[in-house]
This record gives structure tokens, sequence and C-alpha cells, in this order.
């Protein structure tokens, strides 16, 4: 056991700061800052200028473009650029289906779809929770039926965060009825402008548009754009929320919205003077470090034996995204009565306070809400 | 950084688990207990020949010259068996206050410590005035709740003095020093001690008056360091045992384990659990930095933490035994008095909270 730090860290963050000061536009970073709703043009801007570096894809192998960093250094680059305010890339498509056409696509669909992700191109949707589908994912129902060469698609997805940026989508699909509810699922890619296929708004509890539905109807799909077997969607979405969860204590985000609590109090003497909430605050600052600790230690061990001894993803969920929530509520006591002034009419800090405390009611909800999370972990402490 | 262990730590917590499996059951704790000073005098002699009361003392006075992290390697693995014995005080404490003593100091007392033949007590607390007197000095007062005061064949003593705190290390035979013990909630001995015009020599004195507040802090912080490891192990026992519990325990016709309400305080006990072995990680690694000010605001979160998760896991392991968890024969709740005792050792909860609020956060604002 030695805790002495590589000097590679050290260069390594000033080399990312030094980027950030010269590269990105204080314009994105301000806009960032107030709305947690990212624009899109925001969004392909920054990952065009990343791409131009190497960087737009920290977590892919060199061989598909990605940097080739150390998970430390994917760590680092991110937290980096949460504090500095870079906007948010894609995740649907870097982190979610780009991982999955690497390990289970065929090598025309990694061609087809990988580059224009890398470059900032093509932006990506989730077609995974249905109406009747949330928690037990495994009972959708939108199905695909063969027909010809292609598959002919009936149903309806939700939660689709960004799905009104998005030129594809990755749908989990039913294409065995009569299988065990597991083993009749495809994992399909649909071009989002294809006929049939209506995209409508689902405006969340903040008032603000991230959120979207999706219907099909009669949509016609390539059966080339199957990813894997028939049947092995289900093999395909594990994989992609085993990623969403690795290492997704959300600590950059937790720490940006530390740092906005402190400067909500350093331009406010009176609270200052609240030994309660400062006590609160200094709580919300301990269980930071310690979530710090648990992600260093997960990613020191990533890839060894170690690793598996304990269910890091899902611990570093539920850890991350309560700990989001309470530093949510405390910024809100912070505000005062500034944030009890309705969205539209606030001015625009508070506005952005009190909608993102809204919003982030979702980070105990999706991914697996924490409750799922909690049965995962109690599987492994049970050993069952 | 790397938290995995090396091979020697590797073996260090092989001979301590294995002490621990052979002679320190729940069983093994009582007759211990039932024993004039409260712990085994043979135990210590059997941990003495593997080394471990040497472990932490300099190279050159007998000692094994080990690391911060071999500390955290021994408390985590005597954790489980919620010992009874003056390890803190003896393997820690001292090892914490004597390493920057003046050599010939050491001399007299490291080897004595190191060879298992005396124990120690750590006194503090405000209750004793020094003064000097002569060549040497003079304390008077009281200090009430020193764990193993009773027993210790030495005594690490805090004094106030005119200039300052000052720290001593006294025989427990010294004219004028008296010892009342009582027992504590966990089963363990403390005493209270009075000193009635105890003459101390120059030779005795660690750091006078005015130049031992950083040292005391610092003995301190290995402290919390070292209860941070071993609420580890104590927690993974809890846990352990729990969970071995959820499994066979029947109820409507089945295991306990199969529901849900019961199996979510598991998981809650598991990441109150791995918060705190990343936290007593990050204690020992901050034992040596120099920094003053972030060493102790990290020590203070480690002194949160640890209370706040073993108390949790210690309770919950009380629920989820039923009834049989609240009676004085099972081994869990005995989990849970330590955890008390623990709690109340080198600073409450609220104190040091209260004091990481005042120095303010590690996160610096931003908008």
């Amino acid at each position: 056991m030695n805790f002495e730090p590589d000097p590679g860290v050290a260069a390594f963050r000033e080399e990312v700061r030094a980027f950030l000061r010269q590269q990105l536009p204080p314009e994105l970073a301000e806009r960032a800052r107030r709305h947690h709703h990212p624009l899109k043009e925001d969004m392909v801007a920054w990952t065009r200028i990343l791409h131009a570096k190497g960087w737009s894809a920290p977590h892919w192998p060199a061989a598909y473009g990605g940097p080739g960093w150390t998970p430390l250094q994917r760590h680092l680059f991110e937290e980096e650029c949460a504090l500095a305010g870079a906007p948010a890339t894609c995740a649907s498509a870097f982190m979610l289906v780009a991982p999955v056409i690497m390990a289970f696509g065929n090598d025309e669909q990694k061609e087809r779809h990988l580059p224009p992700i890398l470059r900032g191109e093509t932006f990506w949707g989730q077609g995974f929770s249905e109406p009747g589908a949330g928690s037990d994912l495994a009972s959708l129902r939108t199905r695909a039926v063969a027909d010809g060469s292609d598959y002919i698609v009936n149903g309806q997805k939700t939660w689709t965060t960004e799905g009104h940026y998005a030129d594809w989508l990755f749908c989990l699909v039913r294409t065995d009825a009569a299988a065990k509810p597991q083993r009749g699922i495809s994992f399909l890619l649909i071009d989002a402008r294809s006929p049939g296929i209506t995209i409508r708004p689902i405006i969340s509890i903040d008032g603000a548009h991230s959120l979207n539905e999706v219907f099909f109807d009669d949509v016609r799909v390539p059966q080339a754009n199957r990813v894997g077997d028939e049947g092995q969607g289900w093999t395909c979405a594990k994989h992609l929320l085993d990623n969403e969860r690795a290492f997704s204590a959300e600590l950059p985000r937790n720490k940006r919205m530390l740092a906005r609590l402190q400067a909500l109090l350093a331009e406010a003497p009176a609270l200052q003077q609240d030994a309660v909430l400062m006590r609160r605050v200094a709580e919300a600052e301990a269980d930071l470090l310690a979530l710090e600790m648990l992600t260093l230690r997960a990613l020191s061990e990533h890839g060894k034996p170690e690793a598996t001894a304990w269910p890091a993803g899902s611990i570093l969920h539920v850890l991350g995204s309560e700990l989001q929530q309470k530093t949510g509520a405390l910024m809100l006591q912070a505000l005062g009565e500034r944030g009890l002034v309705a969205p539209d009419q606030a001015d625009e800090a508070a506005a952005g306070i009190t909608g993102d405390y809204l919003y982030r009611r979702a980070v105990t909800i999706y991914g697996g809400s924490n409750e799922i999370q909690r049965n995962l972990i109690a599987r492994h402490a049970l050993g069952v | 950084m790397n938290f995995s262990l090396n091979d020697d730590q590797r073996m260090l917590q092989d001979a301590v688990q294995r002490l621990v499996e052979r002679e320190y059951s729940f069983a093994h704790r009582r007759r211990y207990a039932a024993e004039p000073n409260g712990w085994s005098r043979k135990l210590w002699a059997q941990a003495s020949e593997i080394g471990l009361p040497a472990l932490l003392y300099p190279a050159e006075q007998g000692g094994l010259g080990g690391s911060a992290f071999d500390a955290m390697v021994v408390m985590q693995a005597l954790g489980p068996a919620m010992p009874l014995d003056p390890w803190l005080p003896t393997l820690v404490l001292g090892a914490a206050a004597l390493r920057r003593a003046a050599p010939p100091l050491q001399a007299r007392w490291v080897p004595r410590i190191a060879t298992g033949d005396w124990v120690l007590a750590w006194a503090e607390g405000g209750g004793c005035r020094v003064v000097a007197d002569g060549e040497g000095w003079r304390l008077d007062g009281r200090i009430a709740h020193v764990l193993h005061g009773d027993s210790a064949d030495a005594l690490l003593v805090s004094a106030q003095g005119d200039a300052g705190p000052a720290l001593f290390v006294l025989h427990a035979q010294q004219p004028g020093l008296t010892r009342h013990a009582t027992r504590t909630h966990d089963g363990r001995r403390m005493a209270t001690l009075h000193f009635d015009t105890v003459q101390a020599q120059a030779a005795d004195v660690i750091a006078p008056p005015g130049e031992a507040a950083a040292l005391i802090e610092s003995v301190r912080q290995a402290g919390i360091a070292a209860l941070a490891a071993e609420a580890v192990g104590l927690m993974q026992w809890l846990l352990d045992t729990t969970v071995a519990y959820l499994k066979t325990r029947q109820q409507f016709g089945g295991p306990i384990a199969r529901f849900q309400a019961l199996q979510h305080r598991a998981a809650e006990m598991l990441m109150a659990l791995e918060l705190a072995r990343g936290m007593a990680h990050y204690a020992a690694v901050m034992l040596d930095e120099p920094d003053s000010i972030s060493r102790g605001q990290v020590l203070a979160a480690v002194k949160l933490q640890l209370t706040q998760a073993l108390r949790f896991v210690a309770e919950q392991a009380v629920q989820l035994h039923g009834g049989i968890g609240v009676t004085e024969e099972n081994a869990v709740g005995h989990g849970l008095k330590r955890a008390i005792v623990m709690a109340a050792e080198f600073g409450r909860y609220d104190e040091h909270l209260a004091l990481f609020a005042q120095r303010g956060g590690f996160i610096e604002a931003a908008a």
C-alpha cells in the first residue's frame, strides 16, 4: 500500500487546465454554469474543440480514437472540465451506445457510427424505458417484426434525454414475443428521421425541456442496424448499464455544486453567522471527501481482482446522487427568499439553482433507481 | 495511489487475524474480561512474540520502525475482537508521542514497551497543572476517564503549564500518583488519576509547557486514524455476522434475508463500511502531511465519518438481529457499546464538526 502521488498527475492536471484556459470559450462556460439543460450548439461546439485536441472521447480506447488515458486521468479531466464550467458532450453517444457498438457491433457499424460521434457530428438518444417498463425494463413491449431485410417497429419509448437533438436512437425492442422476457429483446440503431417516428417533449419539474417521449408507428428499420444477434439485446443493455453506473459518483458535478454553494455563502455574510447552516455545509463537505476517497479507490482498483470485492458502481451511484440532492437542498437554504421567485422571473443565478434542485430529483431515479441499486448492493452484501 | 496491501502488510494482517481467530473469540474475550486487569497479560505476551507492541517504535530502540499503514492493518485486523487490552495507547499513541523524543528518553522507555513488558495509557483533559520545581516539574490535579489508566505501567500525561500544555511520560507507581479504576460500557477499564505533588524529572519531559500542543494534536490524530481502522474491522465483522444471521433466521416459512426492507438495511451497512474504509486509508496517508491545516481538516472529517458510520452499522446490526440483538449474551450488542466508547474518544462528533466548519472548507467558492 502506498499513496505516493504519481508525479505525472500534477503535470496532467496542469495540461488540462492550460487547455481549458485557452480553448474553452467564456460564453459557453457562462451558459453551462447558468443552465443545467445544455444547448445543442454549445455541446457540438465544445465536442469539436475537444476533438481537434483528440480529447472528445476520454473513455474510448485509443484504437477507436480515444486519448488512451488511465481511469485516473479520465477522472481528472472530467473534474477539471466541470470546475471550469465546460458544457457536456453527448453522453448517450459517447458513454452509452459507443461502448455497445465497440463490444457487440460489426465492422460496418463501427465504421459508420463511431467516427461521426467522435467528431461531434451525430447526437444519440436512448430508447430503453417505456410507460409500462421502468425499473422492470425486461417487460418492454415495443416490438420489431421482421419484414424482408427490415424490421417494422411499433411502440413507445420515454425519458429520452436530449431526444429532440438526436440524429439516431438506440432502442431495445422485442423481436420474439414467445421467448422469456430477457431472451426476446434485440438492440436496434434507428435513424431518428425515419418516417413514422414522432418525438414529443416532456416538460420536467423545473419547467424545462431535456426529456422526450418517442412514438414508433410502422417504422421501417434495416435488420443490418441490429447490434449483435437477435435476442442478444439484454446482454447489450447490461453492458451499457454497467458502463453507465461505472465510477458514477459524479464527483466532478458534486464538487462543482459545493463550489457554487460556497459562492452563495461568500456573498451572504449573515449566512456565515448561521452556525447550524454552516455545520450542515461542513457535513456535506466531509461527505464529499469520503466520496472522493471511495472514487479514487475504485479508479485505482479498476481492472484488478479487488474491484469485484465490493459493488463499486452501485455504491458510488447511490452516494453521489444523494449528495447532489443534499447539496442542492443546502443551496436552496442559502438562497432563502430569492429562491421563492418563479423561475421565469427570478434572477438568473437563483432560477438556475432552484431549477437544478428540482431537476436533480431525477438523479436518484435514472440509470436504475436508488432502490434498485440498493437491491444490487444487498445482493452483493448477502452473497446471493 | 495504490490501495492494495503489499506482501509484508499482507503477512502482518494474516498474523494478527490468526491471533484473533485462535485467541480472541467472544468466549475468550469474556474470560479475559474476568481477569484482574480486565485483559490478558498472557495474550499480550503472545502478541509481543510476533512483535506487535514494537511495530511502530524506532528501530534504534528495539522497535520495528513500521508505518501508519502497518498500524492501520493491525488495528483493522483487531477490530472484530473488540479487544480489551491497551492496544491503542501502547502501539499507536506511545509511538506517536515518543517518536521525536530525545534519544535518552526513548532509550529508557521504548525497549520495555517493545518487548511487551510495559503497557501505556494516554491521559489528557486539562485537569492536571504543572509548574517548574527546581531542576524538574511538579504535577497536581486530576484527570478522569483515562482508558487503561488502571493497569498501565507508564502514563503519557498532558499537563497544563502557564505557557501551555506539556507532555510527560511517568511511571504509574510514581509517588503522589493514585488511581481509581472504573469499568466502561464496552467491558474495558479506565481510571481517574489523582496527582498530588507528583515530582517529574527533567528527563521525563517529552515536550515542556508551551511546546507540546502540536505534538499532542498529532498524537490525537494518530489515535483517530487507528480508531478509523479498528472501526472498519469491527464494521466488517458486524456486517458479516448480521448477514449470516439473516440467512439462517427463519420466519414466515423461510430465511428473513429474502425481505427487501432488511436487504436495504444490509445495503446501507455495506455503503457506510466502504466509505469508512476509504477514510481510514486517507487518515493513514494524512498522518505524515506537513501542512497542519489540511491534516487537521482531514482527520476531523475522518472522526466525523467513523463515528457516524460505526454507530449506524452497529445499530443496524442490533436491529437486524431482532430481540436477540438486545441481549447481553449476543456479541453484536457489544459492538454497539464499543461504538459508543469510540465516539467519545479524541473529540465528539459535534466538536469535530464545529472545528471543520470553522476552519472553512476544502472547496473554494466558484460562481
